[in-house]
């Protein structure tokens, strides 16, 4: 019964897609107000179906029900309730209802957000994100359905991949997903403005909380993957250059360009037809990823089992979405006229430099990652093409842009004084250059790339630092925590992001650069020491989980006599699916991590083989990451957006600018 | 409007190359073995028969060589294919039982009904280090001279065997 309310809830969803995606963008052309106005109720009405069989899904899982094929290839009586429900997005049809209906939320927030859009724009807002879900509605439909009865029921499911059985899997997809889905919100703005003919700084300003909420999520979402990989593979690497990583690596470096460059937009009328172009990659960048990964035409950690017939729809979609926007904007974008002009020492230039190193930075991971199928399909030879290469090519394009990155916010729009701007750079130029040189000459073992990577981040952290201090001496008027709060949110925002990236610098340079890593044959009571750290093997034992066995091993950590941490590091054998796991242990600690995985039993004995890590600094490659974040949370919580949600105005710059330091001057005056 | 142009066909090309990538599959590794002769072993046999075997024994003949093991559940979902084949007598398929032991194995085969000629036990797995097996199963089709021709990584597919391995067989035993 529920699997086919499952089935007729997303018929009547691709039904009323289907409505939203034509009616309204057609009215918008032809000026058809009803038409227009059957957007919003079409989406909303999508949603509740879309939900309504995403909560179908998740009972099936709940109460074990094998009868449906997918339930039971993807979960198991005796897996706990939480993964049962993380289950759902387990597999290519589960995972592809989490897509549709986090796009189906989405666009029900653009229904509830964007009460001052105009109408026309609305309805082609969400035409467009209306077009985008009958395409996922009917892939599912036709090809991917979660719904499909298994006949004979099966009398137990086959069990999650054991991978997949962790808090990571509840967290990493739907986060991930939210980014990825984000930007078609940032891409249905864009083709709505081409369509319209209208693309203007009230487009940009639109565009951009949806912009910034997006790349938190895809923020987020990539931080959550390469923490969850850490801890579970078991040999503590933190990014692999994998295909799907770099799949979500590629439209998170377009996102960040596009928010930079809608800023442009919006403050100084520049950069429009390259901000469209920015917002149509991003999105197309996302939806390949989802091709890359379903169609099985790379090899990756996280292939689904894959069709040829899915294989072609997707790309079939993919063409159709992404060919049909690259026409529309090579058809519309010339008729779209210039910003304001600029000099070549400005922050334009500097934004604009910033914006073509992530893309070279884009089409590097693009190159690497789809060379072995280029050179395949070309019948060259099959090759492979691993961390080297992306480590050689991506780091030399990735540092100019950490380098202006820090300057961009210092720099004045329209025209910069080069005498200025150097005596403002001066001092965090010595600092950080010092920095750079005495710890690593401290610690022993210079190397030139911890030294490049400090430099970084302090280049970074203090110019941001002094973009503040110089802010507040001259902003505002009154006692410093009025100039403060004078301050608005998405300076903070960006101030916090930027803060996140050198702190993220800091982590990836100093394990980059001191980790240790032992492996060795333990027996029991057997020590061995790391960095400043005695690891005492204190055997192993077996023990029972819900659905699976373990030998868990007794690893006691001292320094200096004193103990500082008892990890348990575990073996598993899951019995459903007989397949071993290697669960590390891991004592987290804001300096350093110390990691434990076991190998394999040598003898009877009780002797195994283990790897131990010392791993300076990690965790400040995820802490960077949720700085950004909450940089980007801030700075799309700016009061100007939600101000323009209430307000059905169309501003012009003057009345604007009016309008903020009206406000800002009330805030002063609250504060007193 | 040129560089937009550009920019169609750099996506149309990109779009063939997608077109084409579906159709070939990344896990297919060549086989440094393919087109050398088949390296040689002498194993017990599975069903505890006095003599060995050894690959020389097959000269003359067109024939595969199915790696398996009763704890391997691929094997099973290509096992009844296996079984259909060898009732076709088209092709003789000899078995090497991986890392197996030979009550499980053998036990394995009556339940599931043994397609093999006949089965050699490998359970150190020496012999399938030299044959390059990657995991099980993996499936050799070996010719008259004892040269290997083809290699299936992986489960045999209805598709895989209409398509691939019979004609090749046909063409080989010329």
């Amino acid at each position: 019964m529920i699997p086919e309310i499952g089935n007729i809830a997303l018929l009547l969803a691709l039904a009323l897609a289907v409505i939203q995606g034509t009616l309204p963008i057609v009215g918008a052309a032809r000026g058809n107000a009803t038409w227009m106005s059957l957007a919003r109720p079409a989406a909303e009405g999508q949603f509740v179906f879309i939900v309504l069989a995403f909560g179908s899904l998740i009972y099936l899982f709940v109460t074990n029900d094998f009868s449906v094929g997918y339930v039971a290839a993807n979960s198991n009586s005796s897996l706990p309730l939480r993964y049962r429900v993380a289950a759902v997005w387990g597999g290519h049809e589960g995972s592809l209802l989490l897509w549709t209906t986090i796009l189906s939320a989405w666009t029900f927030a653009v229904t509830r957000f964007s009460r001052g859009l105009p109408s026309e724009m609305l309805a082609r807002v969400l035409g467009v994100m209306g077009l985008i879900s009958t395409g996922f509605l009917s892939f599912m439909l036709l090809l991917s359905n979660p719904f499909v009865r298994l006949l004979p029921p099966a009398m137990d499911g086959r069990d999650l991949n054991p991978q997949l059985q962790d808090l990571g899997m509840i967290f990493h997809p739907p986060v991930l997903y939210m980014g990825y889905v984000g930007f078609s919100v940032a891409f249905a703005f864009a083709i709505a403005a081409l369509l319209g003919g209208k693309l203007d700084a009230a487009w940009a300003r639109w565009s951009r909380p949806w912009t910034t909420v997006a790349w938190m999520f895809l923020t987020l979402g990539i931080a959550l993957g390469s923490g969850w990989a850490y801890y579970m593979l078991g040999w503590g690497g933190w990014w692999f250059w994998d295909a799907v990583e770099n799949a979500s690596l590629m439209p998170w470096l377009v996102g960040t360009a596009l928010m930079h460059s809608l800023a442009v937009t919006e403050k100084r009328g520049s950069f429009k037809t390259w901000t469209v172009l920015l917002a149509i990659l991003a999105f197309s960048l996302s939806l390949m990823g989802t091709f890359l990964v379903r169609s099985g035409i790379l090899t990756s950690v996280h292939a689904f089992a894959t069709d040829p017939k899915r294989g072609i729809f997707i790309l079939g979609f993919l063409g159709v979405v992404c060919g049909g926007s690259l026409i529309l904007f090579v058809w519309r974008s010339p008729k779209v006229g210039l910003g304001g002009k600029f000099e070549l020492l400005s922050r334009e230039t500097l934004l604009l430099c910033n914006n073509l190193l992530l893309l070279v930075a884009t089409a590097v991971v693009f190159l690497g990652t789809l060379y072995p199928l280029f050179l395949d399909a070309l019948k060259l030879g099959k090759v492979s093409v691993g961390p080297p290469y992306f480590e050689t090519v991506f780091v030399p394009v990735i540092v100019p842009a950490l380098v202006l990155m820090a300057i961009g916010p210092m720099i004045r729009w329209k025209q910069a004084n080069l005498a200025e701007l150097a005596r403002k750079l001066m001092p965090s130029g010595i600092v950080s250059l010092a920095l750079a040189l005495l710890p690593p000459l401290f610690l022993g073992n210079w190397s030139g790339k911890v030294s490049m990577g400090i430099f970084l981040a302090a280049w970074i952290a203090t110019l941001t630092v002094a973009d503040l201090r110089s802010k507040i001496r001259s902003h505002g008027a009154g006692v410093p925590g009025a100039k403060l709060a004078s301050l608005s949110r998405s300076y903070y925002g960006m101030l916090l992001a930027h803060l996140g990236v050198a702190v993220f610098v800091i982590g990836v340079t100093l394990v980059k650069g001191y980790e240790t890593v032992k492996d060795v044959r333990m027996d029991i009571d057997d020590t061995v020491t790391v960095d400043a750290y005695i690891f005492t093997f204190k055997g192993a034992e077996q023990v029972r989980g819900p659905n699976y066995v373990a030998e868990r091993g007794l690893m006691e950590v001292n320094k200096d006599g004193k103990r500082v941490a008892t990890l348990r590091p575990e073996k598993r054998l899951y019995t459903a699916s007989r397949m071993p796991m290697t669960e590390a242990a891991i004592d987290v600690g804001l300096l350093r991590d110390l990691y434990v995985s076991l190998g394999n039993p040598i003898t009877t004995s009780g002797a195994w083989e283990v790897r131990i890590y010392y791993k300076p600094f990690v965790d400040w490659i995820w802490g960077g990451c949720i700085l950004m974040a909450l940089g980007g949370l801030l700075a799309a919580s700016d009061r100007r957006y939600r101000m323009r949600w209430r307000h059905r105005v169309e501003f012009d710059k003057t009345e604007r600018n009016a309008l903020i330091a009206a406000s800002q001057v009330a805030i002063v005056e609250a504060q007193r | 409007m040129r560089r937009g142009v550009l920019l169609l066909v750099l996506f149309a090309v990109l779009m063939g190359f997608f077109a084409v990538g579906l159709t070939l599959n990344p896990r297919e590794v060549p086989s440094p073995l393919i087109g050398k002769p088949a390296p040689v072993f002498s194993l017990p046999r599975l069903d505890g028969a006095v003599q060995t075997f050894a690959p020389q024994d097959m000269l003359g003949q067109v024939w595969l060589l199915n790696v398996w093991a009763s704890w391997c559940a691929p094997c099973r979902q290509e096992h009844s294919l296996l079984v259909e084949l060898s009732k076709t007598r088209l092709v003789p398929i000899l078995g090497l039982d991986y890392k197996d032991q030979r009550n499980d194995g053998l036990e394995w085969l009556h339940e599931a009904g043994d397609p093999y000629t006949l089965s050699v036990s490998d359970i150190q797995g020496r012999v399938s280090v030299d044959y390059g097996v990657y995991g099980v199963p993996e499936t050799f089709v070996i010719d008259k001279k004892g040269i290997i021709r083809f290699k299936q990584i992986g489960v045999i597919t209805q598709e895989i065997l209409q398509t691939t391995i019979l004609p090749l067989v046909k063409e080989l035993n010329g």
